[in-house]
């Protein structure tokens, strides 16, 4: 059953891919945007990192892990509350990025899981980040931590963010520049 | 086999979630109609950890009202979110928020010690405690207040816990009353925080 699907998968990539080789694409085919994470509590041993991935190819591909100086593993995680239930699951087989589109990773959904932290991550700092993609293959990044409820990069740039309109504060937090 | 298996998780994920909700909505119907005693409680004895080493029970509350949050510090998303909003909520509430007590209980116990938990903790609202304990006494708090948790291995031979997002809020007698489900607006979180506290009348 796992064979099988993974020799149809591999199928439909190569069905996918071989027209893209043949018309000889060179040009980065994922852009990565707007990398960033929350700063962690305390000890804690875990951090999620999100982003939007940007798929300018005409085949598809995977986000399958990655690898930074900040922690011990780094896994693709799916986040969902379900019914009041929250579940965590690794993808196993990677997170799929469309042909000729996007993914985005975000609180409450997708993330990059890091894994034994070797220290906090702090807000306002950055770090370093290695996604390995199916095809793709390595793209570093630079991850900017912002503050522990942050629901978006404050860099802007998503919408439809689910969570940063809490009513009652008055706290104005939507600043347009 | 994977794609049963998920089916599986699935389906024990909403089962046991169908299982928690019914009870909720039981005693709340039962809660409403008059302050009726829930004909399922949600809440009893317990004995555990806190994050000072020292034991508590469910005695340990007595006499205020409080908020209890099931998660664990291994948790990258929910849990953090949901203890920096009731930081939040906790700091609006100002000085009445002393008239509660504010309790986060993990359903990991083998990885939170109570050390980790107060580590933990210092980066959110100094009034949240930690509790932790046994497998057993968790499973036995668990059990009391109707939480669902459960353990997922990930391929790396480690695991994430499942388990139910809500913050329950509990009457100084120990009775169930409402919760707050995960990312509840402010000004409704905030309402239910003042009536749990008696300062406003309970509709």
């Amino acid at each position: 059953m796992r064979a099988f699907s993974r020799f149809a998968f591999a199928a439909i990539v190569i069905a996918i891919a071989a027209p893209a080789f043949a018309q000889g694409t060179t040009t980065a085919p994922i852009t990565v945007q707007h990398p960033w994470a929350r700063a962690t509590p305390a000890g804690a041993m875990t951090g999620a990192v999100y982003m939007t991935l940007d798929n300018t190819s005409a085949s598809a591909d995977r986000l399958t892990g990655g690898s930074s100086d900040v922690a011990d593993k780094v896994q693709i995680h799916e986040m969902s509350v379900v019914n009041g239930v929250m579940q965590m699951r690794q993808l196993a087989d990677g997170l799929p990025v469309p042909a000729g589109g996007s993914v985005v990773l975000k609180p409450g959904s997708y993330h990059v899981m890091l894994i034994g932290l070797k220290k906090p991550l702090t807000a306002g700092e950055t770090f370093p980040l290695t996604l390995t993609f199916a095809k793709a293959g390595n793209i570093s990044v630079t991850v900017a931590v912002q503050a522990i409820g942050a629901m978006q990069d404050d860099k802007g740039g998503m919408s439809g963010m689910k969570g940063n309109n809490k009513s009652g504060g008055g706290m104005g937090n939507m600043e347009m520049k | 086999m994977r794609p049963r298996d998920w089916i599986l998780i699935g389906a024990a994920g909403v089962a046991g979630f169908a299982v928690v909700a019914l009870c909720i909505v039981y005693a709340m119907s039962f809660r409403g109609a008059g302050g009726v005693a829930a004909v399922v409680p949600i809440g009893g004895p317990f004995t555990l950890t806190d994050d000072t080493g020292a034991t508590v029970t469910e005695k340990t509350l007595a006499g205020k009202p409080y908020a209890m949050y099931f998660g664990y510090t291994y948790c990258p998303d929910v849990c953090p979110t949901t203890l920096f909003d009731l930081s939040r909520w906790i700091q609006k509430l100002g000085p009445d928020a002393d008239k509660l007590n504010y309790v986060f209980v993990t359903v990991d116990p083998e990885r939170d010690t109570p050390k980790l938990m107060h580590d933990y903790l210092s980066s959110f609202d100094k009034h949240i405690r930690g509790f932790t304990g046994t497998p057993e006494q968790i499973a036995t708090i668990a059990k009391a207040y109707r939480v669902y948790y459960k353990k997922v291995p990930t391929d790396d031979g480690s695991y994430t816990m499942d388990h139910s997002a809500i913050i329950y809020l509990m009457g100084a007698d120990d009775q169930f009353v409402t919760v707050i489900p995960y990312q509840e607006d402010d000004a409704a979180a905030l309402a239910k925080f003042k009536s749990l506290a008696g300062l406003t009348p309970t509709s």
